[in-house]
């Protein structure tokens, strides 16, 4: 390319990352008891701290802090609960270069995702349930709703602060208190959100922190004290998950995988359908449980489709997260990288063609360059399971009724795409597939009054919305 | 930059004769282009804007974006010693730095070729507006002996205007035939012919689909370039507009095989704008387009901001206003 764009990064030296994290109990950093971990930079390998490893004991202690904190929160005015949402919102606002730096370096999105998406809409999140805290009794979920009690709730590494928000602050505004455990690969913002709280003066106890791996996770939700679980994250873990807690009077939401599909008519916009279709699967490295990561395109447009579609992905760049320019970061973890390999090889085996645009990747670090298969039949094993990557799989279809059977022959339904000029087929498509978030023209927003959740093996519940708030209250049905 | 007769059809364009033989056919085709999303290219178009362009890229830019300026002056106050203090600046742009590069052309009424042509002579090309610019509304006679006038002045580059009306009206073909009719008047003696550029006027047609629509009607007519605006209708150039328009032109490559310009004009004030086009240039039309023969900023006022940020990345900060020629 002739216009070489110089490298634009943006600076570390806004955080400040200690050598070492404890737990956050109580509204203090406390030592944990059990061992302790390393978090690395998945761009560099880098390590970046020591992080506590949140023991049994560890845990049961955030559950009695969270339980002497739900007295006095559960009682105070949703007038009084809401100035501190306000406030928590108004600090993320004021730290959002500090969190999206940080998140870019824990996780390898890149810096224009966490700053232009991911930390704008934790912000929103905070405002939109600080806004309900006062309004419960008028969201239409009973006439005097009640918060469950403790809330313990597991995250994944897609989205740290994300998720964060979605379960922290329903919960919060509710009148439940909470002990978080975020994903081990991705504990730091987790633990600047706790800073977070300090600074905000939120009561002692009220958001516990507890990091650590899947031991952790399992201490949190299957604590006897724990009054509610949710979870986003793999749909094995879920489903563990709720065998551990069936039997027992603990709600749960869980929010596990996907495989969307992305359905392009041929009447679409087809430049913007190229875009929402790169956005769908390539947006955080697809690192999504509602990317779009089947294309099923419309027979006849096929070819059209895949020349503009390759040609769009030759100028995706990937490298640096830290630098403005970047459209792709790093993948989140060996782990990770080894299982997007593993199932590409298996496209390969299977007898998909694969394809991915020239790209020179960083030496060190874990990446994957976008990658996309064609010649993929619903008998592919990568049509069917998460890659959790920047793969795409490409389907056709021929008629309308085909693309609805296709999309909805999956074990999962998290989101869909149509794609189309036509205003009442886009109608017709969203009542027809079975996925909890049907975008058209468009993909992967997200937006905090639109409640979010599931068919099927993407789990149950909703997060979000007014529905959201029925996932923290007693006897409510959204 | 004479190229072929007006004669000789592109044999990727023979293809497309039966589309440009009736209004029907025009209009099935045209119709027939894929829709554009509006949120879906205003999204695209913003994501493009945050690309950030520094050092050694800001400054390949800036040189690039000063070669690609049409400098230009359209008013009614125009008068021969207006557009000779435009002719020089377009030459030498920075009388202080002697590196810094002449703009692609200098774009005045056809009735001022003469005087501009006498400055720049061929360093630097001139553009003469025609075809009863800016509102078009003249009987095609008016229009003809006005593009004539201007090319038997001298000049290198033509840019008409469309009859938003007709288009508008869904006469597709009427407009069709005027490009094709201004073209044939673009011819010089000598079987060359002045390069054209056609005005859509695109605050007038409003829609994203209008626009690609009226490029490619431009484009299997025979314009040499593309153009948003007169630069007297508000909104101007806008960064959507312009993607739409190239994505036109890489389209019709591919179908056709024969390149075509692209020039936003109107509204493009800063050097951080007319970077922000580069990259769009770079990402959807492709690095073939960036290139003085095939990207132009239709601007007057974007020049001394060029030049101003030109002066800043070689010394290292900012002067005043006073260090750079007014016009």
């Amino acid at each position: 390319m002739a216009f070489e764009y110089a490298p634009a990064p943006e600076s570390r030296s806004i955080v400040d990352i200690k050598p070492s994290y404890g737990l956050f109990i109580d509204g203090e950093f406390v030592d944990g008891r059990g061992s302790s971990f390393k978090t690395v930079n998945p761009a560099t390998e880098e390590t970046l701290a020591e992080v506590a490893e949140a023991s049994d004991a560890d845990v049961d202690l955030a559950v009695k802090a969270a339980r002497r904190a739900f007295r006095g929160w559960s009682r105070m005015s949703g007038r009084e609960r809401a100035k501190y949402l306000f406030r928590i919102a108004r600090i993320i606002q004021e730290r959002g270069r500090e969190l999206a730096v940080l998140e870019s370096i824990d996780n390898g999105k890149p810096i224009k995702e966490s700053r232009d998406v991911d930390v704008p809409v934790v912000a929103a999140h905070f405002f939109y349930y600080a806004g309900w805290a006062d309004k419960l009794e008028y969201a239409g979920l009973g006439p005097n709703p009640q918060p469950l009690g403790v809330a313990g709730q597991v995250i994944p590494w897609n989205f740290p602060l994300l998720m964060l928000a979605w379960k922290v602050a329903p919960a919060l505004a509710c009148g439940n208190t909470v002990v978080l455990k975020p994903a081990e690969t991705t504990p730091l913002t987790a633990l600047l959100f706790a800073e977070i709280c300090q600074q905000a003066d939120l009561p002692p106890g009220v958001v516990n922190i507890v990091t650590g791996a899947g031991g952790t996770g399992q201490a949190v939700v299957s604590h006897p004290d724990v009054d509610k679980v949710a979870f986003t994250g793999s749909t094995a873990v879920g489903k563990a998950i709720a065998r551990a807690i069936a039997g027992t009077d603990k709600k749960a939401t869980l929010e596990l995988g996907g495989k969307a599909a992305n359905i392009v008519f041929d009447d679409a916009p087809i430049d913007q359908a190229v875009e929402g279709i790169v956005g769908g699967i390539f947006f955080n490295q697809g690192h999504v449980c509602c990317a779009g990561s089947r294309l099923l395109v419309q027979e006849s447009v096929a070819d059209e489709v895949l020349a503009r579609l390759k040609r769009r992905m030759g100028t995706l760049r990937v490298g640096d997260p830290l630098d403005k320019n970047t459209d792709i970061g790093a993948i989140n973890s060996r782990e990770q990288l080894d299982r997007i390999r593993e199932l590409s090889a298996v496209g390969e085996a299977e007898g998909a063609e694969r394809w991915a645009p020239e790209c020179d990747l960083p030496a060190s670090g874990f990446w994957f360059p976008p990658t996309i298969f064609t010649g993929v039949t619903q008998a592919h094993r990568i049509a069917r399971e998460e890659v959790f990557g920047p793969v795409l799989s490409v389907l056709t279809f021929r008629t309308p009724a085909e693309a609805v059977e296709k999309a909805n022959n999956t074990p999962y339904g998290l989101s869909a795409g149509v794609w189309t000029e036509k205003g009442s087929r886009i109608l017709h498509m969203a009542s027809q597939l079975r996925a909890g978030v049907v975008w058209a023209n468009t993909f992967n927003k997200f937006d905090p009054a639109s409640p979010f959740g599931g068919y099927k093996e993407s789990g149950y519940g909703r997060e979000g919305g007014r529905q959201g708030l029925a996932a923290y209250l007693k006897g409510a049905e959204a | 930059m004479s190229t072929t007769a007006p004669t000789d059809p592109a044999p990727g364009l023979a293809a497309y004769s039966e589309v440009t033989a009736g209004e029907a056919s025009l209009r099935r085709f045209l119709h027939g282009l894929p829709g554009v999303d509006q949120v879906g290219a205003e999204a695209r178009a913003a994501g493009l804007g945050t690309r950030s362009i520094k050092t050694t890229a800001k400054a390949w830019a800036l040189d690039l974006a000063i070669r690609m300026v049409d400098l230009t002056t359209l008013e009614g106050q125009d008068t021969p010693g207006k557009v000779r203090a435009l002719a020089n600046k377009a030459l030498r742009p920075d009388p202080a730095d002697p590196s810094c590069p002449s703009v692609a052309a200098v774009c005045v009424y056809g009735d001022l070729v003469g005087e501009v042509k006498a400055i720049v002579g061929s360093a630097v090309n001139v553009a003469a507006v025609a075809t009863a610019f800016p509102s078009g509304r003249a009987s095609m006679d008016v229009k003809l002996a006005d593009t004539r006038d201007a090319v038997a002045n001298g000049a290198d580059e033509i840019d008409m205007v469309i009859d938003r009306g007709a288009f508008l009206a869904g006469r597709y073909l009427q407009v069709f035939e005027e490009i094709v009719a201004t073209r044939e008047a673009c011819a010089r003696p000598d079987g060359s012919h002045a390069h054209l550029k056609v005005i859509f006027e695109t605050g007038e047609l409003q829609t994203y689909d209008n626009v690609r629509r009226a490029s490619w009607l431009a484009m299997l007519a025979g314009a040499d370039f593309i153009k948003t605006s007169t630069g007297k209708v508000q909104p101007a150039a806008t960064l959507p507009v312009t993607l739409v328009m190239l994505e036109a032109v890489r389209d019709f490559r591919e179908a056709t095989g024969v390149q075509i310009g692209v020039k936003p004009a109107g509204g493009i004030r800063t050097a951080k704008d007319a970077i922000k086009y580069l990259v769009m240039v770079n990402e959807i039309a492709g690095d073939d387009w960036l290139d003085p023969d095939w990207f132009r900023f239709g601007a007057s006022t974007l020049l001394n901001d060029l030049l101003m940020q030109r002066t800043k990345m070689t010394t290292g900060r900012y002067s005043g206003p006073d260090y750079f020629t007014l016009d």
